[in-house]
């Protein structure tokens, strides 16, 4: 009887114990996330400006390319 | 089970801060109403680009290169659009900035977009890089 209790204790310890693990792994993977976020996401950013570009100047028909980068001219 | 859910939950979590990653957040009400006053202000602007009187700059703003190409009476009120253009961008990449919660990004939204602006400009319309005008 004894033995069996100390066995569910153990159990229940052992459980904890993966459940921090857990709680540990969730927080490492979000302080990840925040972690890559601080640097500027160029990408994303060039691709708002287009959208906002396309809008103010009227080029959502798509008869502008966007051109060469710049410096190099013709 | 309990652990079950909150693996899910970690995995929506995440696949929430890729996502985010992706894209930026442009959709503010402050972004949307500097963009409708610039794109309401182009029309009066565009026919000064293509005189060569207005020309982008490198630092993401427009400048009156050359003013003499504006016939005297509308002098001024080019020099108005110019000034209001200016403060609106200046708010705008401001706002992009603060909408994405990180407001020490301004300077790369700036030089972002004006590597845009210039790259996305009509051909005959003048643009800076390195401090001289050129025609694209």
């Amino acid at each position: 009887m004894n033995r069996l209790h100390t066995h569910t204790a153990l159990t229940r310890r052992a459980h904890k114990c993966g459940q921090m693990t857990v709680a540990l792994a969730a927080a490492a993977l979000l302080a990840g996330c925040v972690t890559i976020n601080i640097y500027f996401p160029a990408a994303a950013a060039e691709k708002a400006a287009d959208r906002i570009i396309d809008e103010v100047w009227q080029l959502k028909n798509g008869s502008q390319t966007p051109a060469t980068p710049e410096g190099k001219q013709p | 089970m309990k652990t079950v859910h909150r693996i899910v939950l970690l995995c929506l979590l995440y696949a929430g801060a890729v996502w985010a990653q992706g894209n930026l957040e442009i959709n503010t009400p402050a972004i949307s109403q500097l963009r409708d006053a610039m794109q309401a202000r182009h029309a009066q602007l565009a026919p000064h680009y293509a005189s060569g009187a207005l020309g982008l700059t490198a630092d993401g703003r427009i400048a009156l290169r050359d003013a003499n190409v504006v016939p005297l009476a509308q002098r001024q009120t080019v020099q108005g659009l110019v000034a209001q253009e200016n403060g609106d961008r200046d708010a705008l990449y401001r706002e992009i900035a603060r909408a994405n919660g990180h407001p020490e990004w301004e300077a790369d939204i700036r030089s972002t977009f004006a590597q845009r602006w210039i790259g996305r400009a009509q051909s005959g319309w003048y643009v800076q890089s390195g401090g001289q005008w050129s025609r694209k």
